[in-house]
């Protein structure tokens, strides 16, 4: 791949001595849709978290536009991530403040714009992602495919090089897991973006993605374009992109340890 | 004897959670940039916290003063020196029963409400969702509420005394019949500005930085789930409550 924008080199990560993933390497390119996919429990929102520097990796590198984010400071890292848009699980809206607040927060806090110009931005994403109208409004009178439309607002309001979505479509219906996916697909167009997508929707994942990485028992086990992955042989792809219950991935419980060292995805 | 250091030493937990709670306290304050954004939040957390206990205080105070002021007499007839009960409240209150009893109300009614927004808001992902967004929690949350506490807790403290002098007047005059002029000027004789009044002041300050503090900093480290948040708020009282009682002793052995 030319000129990745992400480069995960050789990360091995732990939690309590529990191996979550070991010797994972991605090259994720600019401007492309990228899905990290793989069962429940094996590090996918892990790998979101070690790309925006919360956790760090045992061993490895992680390399964000040019930046070592494993071995930034606070204050760096906190001027890395000022490029970088997240979208968690449940939205993550600030519930004291209305849907305009919550959008004009990065502004506020990382822009010298006037009020002005701060309206118009907000009034342009929120037309964008079609809830015009509901500046007014506070998150919970939200339905959850409208939250998770605002926080995607938020996310893109800075203009970030990279947006990292945590299962965007978990918990919608279909009409607005499509609403969902379309603006993703658009933001990410438009703005010229990078969006690296965790989730486990392989129907989702066929119509949205440009590339895609599996994970499973604390290695990388496949990556190609969604194309390629569904026309794979190899028994594990072919388990999880055809959900198959018999096959090389365990769906059992193995021991404490493990269940609480994997992340939530 | 070997003491090994362990994070679950129970000897060693207490000492090492205050160095935590040191650190976090330094990092608060280090961060400080006296911003708009700092003064409008603060004031409107002065209002949350402040402003919304002052019912609860007022209503508190009246009745310490009615009942300090009924034992007092009734202690104080058995020697014929009722007409002294304006400078026994007066001096049990601005001294230690105004900043203390505020300080423990001020933990039940605020310091646990500052405990479970905090930790409501990591259970919630926003403390996370504000990391990410290159915003530091501690300076946009923690700080605003602490120094909230800080402003708060004087006010209300003399809120509780004005208060119970109040309940103190209705019952022993308006009551036992005991005569007005003898009970103000007892009091303005016997409570001395800077031994009573200022010692109270200063204590309130110290108690409210110290229950703010251990709000948000029981908040702000809750395990994200219902009952992280459950503990928070029942870790906040209960150490409030023991800690402003040392404070009281350790600033009144120095300050009488």
């Amino acid at each position: 791949m030319k000129d990745p924008i992400i480069r995960i080199r050789n990360v091995l990560f732990k939690r309590d001595e529990k191996v979550v993933l070991d010797d994972v390497s991605m090259n994720i390119g600019r401007g492309k849709i990228v899905a990290i996919m793989g069962p429940s429990g094996v590090g996918k929102t892990t790998i979101l978290r070690l790309i925006s520097g919360q956790l760090q990796p045992s061993k490895g590198s992680i390399e964000v536009d040019g930046k070592l984010v494993s071995s930034l400071s606070r204050r760096a890292l906190y001027d890395c991530r000022k490029d970088i848009g997240v979208l968690l699980q449940n939205g993550a809206l600030f519930t004291d403040l209305t849907v305009f607040e919550n959008v004009a927060t990065p502004l506020r806090e990382h822009s010298d714009l006037i009020e002005k110009d701060i309206e118009e931005r907000v009034m342009a994403k929120l037309e964008s992602v079609g809830l015009a109208g509901t500046e007014e409004l506070m998150p919970h009178s939200l339905s959850g495919g409208m939250a998770r439309r605002v926080a995607l607002a938020r996310a893109v309001i800075m203009n970030p090089k990279i947006v990292l979505f945590d299962e965007p479509m978990t918990g919608l219906d279909p009409i607005a897991m499509s609403t969902v996916g379309r603006l993703i697909r658009e933001t990410n167009d438009q703005l010229g973006l990078t969006s690296v997508i965790v989730t486990h929707n392989v129907v989702q994942m066929k119509r949205l993605v440009d590339y895609c990485f599996i994970l499973a028992g604390e290695k990388l086990i496949a990556e190609g374009t969604p194309e390629e992955l569904m026309q794979s042989d190899e028994p594990a792809v072919d388990q999880f992109m055809n959900g198959r219950v018999e096959g090389p991935i365990s769906f059992k419980y193995q021991n404490a340890a493990s269940s609480s060292a994997t992340s939530p995805s | 004897m070997k003491i090994h250091w362990t994070q679950n030493s129970k000897l060693l937990a207490p000492i090492a959670e205050t160095g935590h709670c040191g650190i976090f306290l330094a990092r608060m304050l280090s961060g400080i940039r006296f911003e708009r954004e700092l003064l409008i939040s603060t004031l409107q957390q002065t209002y949350l916290i402040g402003a919304r206990s002052l019912v609860i205080i007022m209503i508190c105070g009246f009745f310490v003063g009615m009942v300090l002021s009924l034992q007092s007499i009734n202690a104080l007839q058995q020697f014929g020196a009722s007409d002294q009960v304006s400078l026994l409240v007066g001096k049990s209150l601005f001294r230690e029963l105004g900043p203390v009893l505020t300080a423990l109300l001020f933990a039940g009614r605020a310091g646990t409400s500052i405990a479970a927004e905090i930790g409501l808001m990591k259970a919630t992902s926003q403390i996370e969702a504000m990391q990410l967004m290159a915003i530091d929690p501690v300076q946009r949350i923690a700080l605003p509420r602490f120094l909230a506490g800080l402003i708060s807790l004087p006010l209300l403290t003399a809120m509780f005394n004005a208060f119970a002098i109040l309940g103190a007047v209705m019952f022993s005059i308006g009551v036992m019949g005991l005569d007005p002029g003898i009970f103000w000027s007892k009091l303005q004789t016997s409570i001395y500005f800077s031994k009573d009044f200022m010692g109270g002041v200063w204590k309130s300050v110290v108690f409210g930085g110290l229950v703010s503090l251990i709000a948000v900093y029981f908040g702000y480290y809750a395990k994200p789930t219902g009952e992280g948040v459950g503990t928070a708020t029942t870790r906040t009282v209960v150490m409030s409550s023991v800690l402003v009682l040392i404070f009281d002793f350790i600033m009144t052995s120095f300050l009488i």
